[in-house]
């Protein structure tokens, strides 16, 4: 194992390692060989794994980005950056960004709100609570693709659940398959549709952890329920926020099965494409495996990127 | 660590069936009466929100589930007839005949146990080590681990297709499951869980002279069954449910799973046949369900466990 790119070190599976040591835990006695020994059994088969299936191929990932291999032959010849000037010079390029961030900014920040909405209203002392949060989060246990073939049905502009919604109401279904726009609102809605339990579940478990004492001090104060909200409340649940925020964001943009059975990325070639889409589409559909790489590489920095931008956030807003 | 709170108590009002583990300390009176300060119109607001959200996630599940004992002509008219009239199994017996539908839940089954037995067991000796024994370099080795999480899958997977493929395992068990056996997030879990274990008790039995092996399995483990129970809960609904690996690594009924089987029943012809597609996912829905329907705080446990307290 070479140096990895996020982390500092990748210890070597042999963990006997090296003596000098500046952990955290207090240095009592530093343990005996049965002890080492027993502790590397012991790890080491997870860590064999998680190198051999989760760092080494991300190192891969980036030798790969560099070739034009195709996935199926054994040769990969070295194409220096010509992969990245074509991802960036490409007009889809655009087009999938986009609707990478489009998907991501609403289901982020949809599910959230809506999430910490239900979490408060959830939280109050109303008749059959219990079973309303259960509703809420049994999507999140289902499979994503099994949701995202029956929502192809709940959607189907011809015979689908919403269009006879709408059509009660007078209003003309749009063709959820058939244009861009609205297909990407389909797998959207879909997600958050999906996956609205979890945010809703976390915020719940945080507003009962929260001090009831302090909004109680507020309200004697006179503070509006608005102001307490602002001041009170939310300042508590900022951990939780950031958690969410991140864990949330990490597996909007991850979105792989609901868009495979929805629309595989389509209409119009790439109306619901993100870049997770992409670099399967072009990895293993066109056989561009290079070029896949580099799209997963952009990504991956792409995010490293944000959460480290969100840490500092956080961290600043600690402070302040 | 009062984990046990949670799990098995039925009042509505003192135990929320997420995280109550970590509740400060107040009266249930001072949490709950703002509902009821706030007057009626609130009380009347709230339980029109909870009926407005019942009816978004419950009327596409029924609408499916009606659809699903639908005949075919009732299931494509306009406008659409809710009930099926009559009620018929047909969908489901076309569903078994035109896939394999039960070699995909054998799949499943086999994948989701097999994947779910190494991940548990793997995660509770890592967290073992990491957490009551000691030895050099044990922080670096936490973080090597916990940073795996923050690496996407859909990052590591043309990689490990191609070793995988070179193995000659696509097609096979072990090339969907080995890939997937490395566990981070349960290792964090049970790690915390054997940290908040009281010292003392630690000490005391090996002052007695309990080997590590012994102090897992007659002191450690019987103190963290409810975190335990959280743990494989999760793990099985991620594995029931994990498509993009199975996806790449099958093409046909000897190893795919229910999901990546749905979606070869969703390609048989250009025309979707609603019918028997929406009794596949309603079977494919149903056992979680199920699960859930029994398990759900003890799952919710697991979920809310490493969230709330950073």
């Amino acid at each position: 194992m070479q140096s990895s790119v996020t982390q500092p070190q990748s210890a070597t599976p042999g963990s006997g390692g090296p003596p000098p040591e500046v952990g955290p835990p207090p240095r009592r006695s530093s343990g005996r060989a049965w002890e080492w020994s027993l502790a590397a059994l012991l790890l080491l088969p997870n860590l064999v794994l998680l190198i051999v299936f989760t760092y080494r191929p991300l190192l891969d990932n980036i030798r790969l980005s560099f070739t034009d291999w195709n996935i199926s032959s054994p040769i990969a010849n070295p194409v220096g950056l010509s992969n990245y000037i074509e991802w960036f010079g490409r007009d889809d390029t655009k087009i999938i960004v986009r609707n990478t961030l489009v998907f991501t900014v609403a289901t982020v920040g949809i599910s959230m709100a809506v999430g910490l909405g239900l979490a408060l209203l959830l939280d109050q002392k109303l008749k059959g609570r219990n079973i309303v949060r259960s509703v809420v989060f049994a999507p999140f246990v289902i499979s994503g693709a099994a949701i995202g073939i029956a929502f192809q049905f709940v959607f189907d502009p011809q015979f689908g659940l919403v269009r006879d919604l709408l059509a009660r109401i007078g209003v003309a279904s749009p063709d959820f398959y058939q244009q861009p726009g609205w297909a990407l609102f389909m797998v959207t809605v879909t997600y958050i549709w999906k996956n609205l339990g979890y945010t809703f579940v976390i915020y719940l478990a945080a507003l009962q952890g929260r001090r009831a004492d302090l909004d109680e001090a507020a309200e004697i104060d006179g503070a509006t329920a608005w102001t307490r909200f602002r001041r009170v409340l939310m300042p508590q649940l900022r951990p939780t926020t950031f958690f969410l925020s991140i864990t949330v964001l990490l597996s909007s943009v991850q979105v792989f099965d609901i868009i495979n059975v929805m629309t595989r990325g389509g209409p119009q070639g790439n109306g619901t494409t993100t870049l997770v889409y992409q670099v399967y589409q072009e990895t293993f559909v066109n056989q561009r495996a290079g070029y896949g790489a580099t799209v997963a590489t952009v990504m991956f920095v792409i995010l490293l990127a944000v959460t480290v931008v969100q840490v500092r956030f956080m961290d600043r807003g600690k402070q302040a | 660590m009062s984990t046990s709170t949670i799990v098995g108590t039925r009042d509505d009002e003192q135990v929320p069936p997420a995280g109550g583990q970590r509740r400060r300390r107040r009266t249930s009176h001072q949490v709950e009466a703002s509902a009821h300060h706030r007057g009626p119109m609130w009380t009347v607001a709230g339980y029109a929100g909870m009926v407005l959200v019942v009816l978004v996630i419950a009327v596409p599940l029924f609408w499916i589930l009606l659809t699903s004992f639908k005949e075919r002509g009732d299931i494509y008219v306009r406008p659409a007839q809710w009930w099926p009239d009559p009620p018929t199994g047909q969908n489901y017996s076309e569903l078994t005949t035109r896939i394999p539908f039960f070699d995909y839940v054998r799949n499943s089954v086999i994948i989701t146990s097999a994947t779910s037995v190494a991940k548990i067991v793997l995660g509770v000796i890592s967290a073992y080590a990491l957490s009551l024994l000691r030895f050099p370099g044990r922080s670096i080795v936490f973080l090597v681990v916990i940073a795996a999480l923050m690496v996407p899958n859909q990052i590591t997977v043309i990689s490990n297709y191609a070793l995988v493929a070179q193995l000659g395992w696509r097609n096979t068990f072990q090339g969907i499951i080995i890939p997937l056996a490395g566990v981070a997030f349960g290792t964090f879990l049970m790690r915390n869980q054997f940290l908040s274990l009281p010292g003392e008790i630690i000490e005391a039995a090996r002052l007695d002279g309990a080997g590590p092996m012994k102090l897992l399995w007659r002191v450690v483990m019987p103190m963290s069954w409810p975190t335990l129970v959280a743990f494989a809960l999760i793990t099985v609904v991620n594995e029931w449910n994990e498509y993009l690996w199975p996806f790449l690594m099958s093409d046909d009924e000897t190893t795919a799973p229910l999901p990546v089987g749905l979606t070869f029943l969703q390609n048989n012809d250009g025309v979707t046949n609603w019918g028997p597609v929406m009794a596949g996912t309603v079977l494919a829905m149903l056992p979680i369900l199920v699960l859930f329907l029994f398990l759900q705080r003890q799952m919710i446990k697991g979920l809310t466990a490493g969230a709330v307290k950073s």
